[in-house]
This record gives structure tokens, sequence and C-alpha cells, in this order.
């Protein structure tokens, strides 16, 4: 089936199989931050955004995308490097395979939501899961992040 | 994995309706669910075309579209101001964000989970589910209804004055309740909702008499369901935990709205 659609801003047309899973194009395309690391929507590895939204790549059909705009990590480098920096900083992870997912989310949450309280950021992070970690480092290096962000605007 | 020989956008109810009247053909919702079976389809239906993706809401009612995630629900303003957060409350330790904005609301009514908090939720409101062929029906009535080919476009839900609360028991945040618990309070009746029990929530309707003595009424309730036993909990379990949530859930109503 013919399907156009948008990954990163830029614009893509293929012929795919119409039961082709988002994720399986995503990483056909080289976005191989996109990542596969259960069979149960519950890891929140795949996460990218459709049309703005974070959702699970590994659920949402791929032709449901058609016409639509999909962002993943590599479309959000310089963010993803700031962020990045944070959880750096804090020694959070170890392996870092749930990472891209992770920093999707999180920047999703600073988009959406308007100084999050510790409580806030846990319901919104609840589904990405990280099987090295207690949580502990991503929390405080969400929170900086959080706070940073928050000087950065009152600065402008 | 969800796997179909062709996929469909529909363009009108009507299409998706007869092209769901074959056995090998699939209405996809979110896919959160549909997505874990192994079944090979021949063709996937898509109504995400159909404009079922909007809460409209009136001085009556709500309409909520078959194909609104659970995630626009959860942030809705009206439907959290009319049951006091009770909504957000049942939706918000489903699995997480990205999962919320990907699954719809009437794959989980349609699919009258066991485990949906969903059905939980909605089934003690004034809540109608609309079929394309089979019209207008209570939800409380749908949930018993045999799975059918029917296509179910949106739910209502009346803004009937209602004390209303939600309690779910979870042995690990974001995994699948063990128990959940929905209230409702009216002028003269008073509806409890336990669902995951495993089996798919069912109500019971008493004379609001009963709140003179709570915890009777929570022992007598929690009774009158059956309860089975899965890994996540026992039979017997689960009937003492019901026993509490329902005390707890009348509790939370007076804290919300009152006495």
């Amino acid at each position: 089936m013919e399907i156009k659609l948008w990954i990163n801003g830029k614009k893509i047309t293929d012929n795919v199989e119409p039961d082709m899973p988002m994720l399986e194009f995503l990483r056909d395309k080289g976005c191989y931050s996109v990542k596969r690391g259960c069979e149960t929507s519950g890891c929140g590895l795949c996460t990218v955004w459709l049309d703005g939204k974070p959702i699970l790549s590994c659920t949402v059909p791929l032709m449901r995308a058609n016409g639509r705009h999909i962002t993943t990590l590599e479309g959000l480098q310089e963010e993803a490097a700031e962020f990045g920096a944070f959880l750096a900083d804090e020694g959070a992870e170890q392996c870092g395979f749930c990472n891209p997912g992770f920093i999707m989310n999180v920047l999703a949450m600073a988009r959406e939501l308007d100084a999050p309280s510790e409580e806030d950021i846990k319901e919104y992070l609840s589904g990405n899961l990280c099987r090295c970690t207690g949580y502990m480092g991503q929390l405080r290096a969400v929170k900086k992040y959080i706070e940073h962000k928050k000087g950065a605007r009152s600065d402008d | 994995m969800l796997r179909c020989n062709d996929y469909v956008f529909a363009i009108s109810p009507e299409e998706a309706y007869e092209l769901n009247q074959k056995r090998n053909n699939v209405i996809i919702g979110g896919n959160g669910w549909l997505k874990m079976g192994k079944r090979q389809w021949n063709t996937a239906i898509d109504i995400s075309g159909l404009g079922l993706d909007n809460i409209e809401e009136n001085s009556e009612k709500f309409d909520i579209g078959a194909m609104v995630s659970l995630r626009d629900i959860e942030l809705h303003k009206g439907l959290n101001s009319y049951t006091k957060g009770a909504v957000k409350e049942s939706l918000r330790h489903i699995v997480g964000t990205q999962f919320r904005n990907t699954v719809t609301v009437g794959g989980s009514i349609y699919g009258r989970f066991g485990f949906s908090d969903v059905l939980s939720m909605f089934i003690v409101m004034d809540s109608y589910v609309k079929l394309h062929k089979g019209g207008i029906v209570p939800l409380h009535e749908f949930a018993k209804m045999p799975y059918d080919n029917d296509l179910l476009l949106g739910i209502t839900v009346k803004k009937t004055p209602l004390k209303i609360a939600y309690s779910s028991f979870r042995n690990q945040s974001t995994d699948f309740p063990v128990l959940t618990c929905a209230v409702a309070i009216g002028e003269d009746k008073i509806t409890t909702a336990i669902g995951a029990r495993p089996s798919k929530a069912d109500i019971r309707t008493d004379s609001i008499d009963v709140l003179k003595d709570i915890e009777n009424y929570a022992r007598k309730t929690a009774r009158s369901f059956n309860y089975e036993s899965n890994m996540r909990a026992s039979g017997e379990y689960r009937e003492h935990i019901a026993e509490v949530l329902i005390k707890r859930t009348i509790e939370k109503t007076e804290v919300h709205y009152g006495n």
C-alpha cells in the first residue's frame, strides 16, 4: 500500500505491507533510536511523537500515520543533547537502551506541562521502564532540566 | 502484532459496518489489545477518518466519539468537573501517557475487558453506547450483550446529578488492576461497580438508605459479586479488597462532594 508521511520534517512516500508496524518502518528509514523493549505496549522504548503527541510506535498501525508527521529522537538532536547532559551529570543511566524513548517522553512532558510537580513527573513518565536503575538519577535529572528550562524562559 | 492482508480507511460508518460483517475482518480502535493476538485478519478496518475523535459537551450530556483517546478523556475539563476528578483517577494508572494517547475509549468499551478501568468507571454513570445498527443502548446492558459485528460510534454520558468516585487496587503501579470500584450516588439510589474480579465490571443498585450503615453495605455488596483467582490475586483476596474499596470509594464521594 502507498503511504505518504513526514519523518522529522522530511516527506517520505513508500509502498509498505498493510500491517507493517510503525516501529519497523522507522528503523528501516534509519531511525535506530526507536527500539522494541517489550511485546506488550508496556515499556515506552518505542516512543515517538505523532503530530506532536507521544505515542507507542509498536502499537499505532503505520497506515494510521498516512499524511501525518512523525518525530523521532533523530529529529530532536539539539534538545536531546541538552537533556542528555543532565542525565549524564546525574549518572542516571547504565546501559542506555531505554534512553531514546525516555527522552522523547521527557521532551513531550516539558512541552505539555507547565511547572510539573514530582508527582506530575512520575505520573507522566510512568510508562517508561528502565531495568538497570531505580529511577532516582533520572528523576533528579528531569527536575533539574525542568528548572533549567523555567529559568531559560524567564530570562527571555 | 496486528497481522492483516488489507487495510481500509472507512469513509462512512455504513462502509465500516458492512466490512465488519465478514468474520475475518476487524475494526481497529487503538490497537492496544488487538496487537496482542496472533490471528491473521483479512481486512483491518480503520475508522479514524469518521470524525469520531471529539468530545462534545452541552448542558445535558457529553458525547464522546469512539476514537477519542483515553488521554483526551483523562484531560477533559468538563468530564473531570462533573465527576470531581473520578474520570482522571480511573485512567491515570493505565500503563503510561504514550499508551493512553494511543488507545481509544471505543476499543476499551467495545472490548468489555475484565481488566477495564474504563468500563468500571463509565458503567456507574448515566452512560449509553451508540451503535450503528443497534442504536442507543444503556452501557450496563451493552456490557452484558454478546459480542457481535455492530459498530460502536461513541458513548454518551448524561449529566445526571450524581456523586461519583473511583478507586482501583494494583499490585504494582501501571499494571492491570487486581480490582476496580466505582460508586455513583444519586438522589435516591446508589450504584456500585466492581470490576477485574477478574471478570468484567458489573453493578449493584440500591436505595440510598443503605448509606446509613456504610460498613454493612460495603460487606453485603462485596459478597454479592462472584470472584475468581488468577496470577494477580485469589478470589478470596479480591472479595476482601472489594469490601474495603467500596467503603473507601463512598468516603471519597463524601470528601469530594460533601454529604
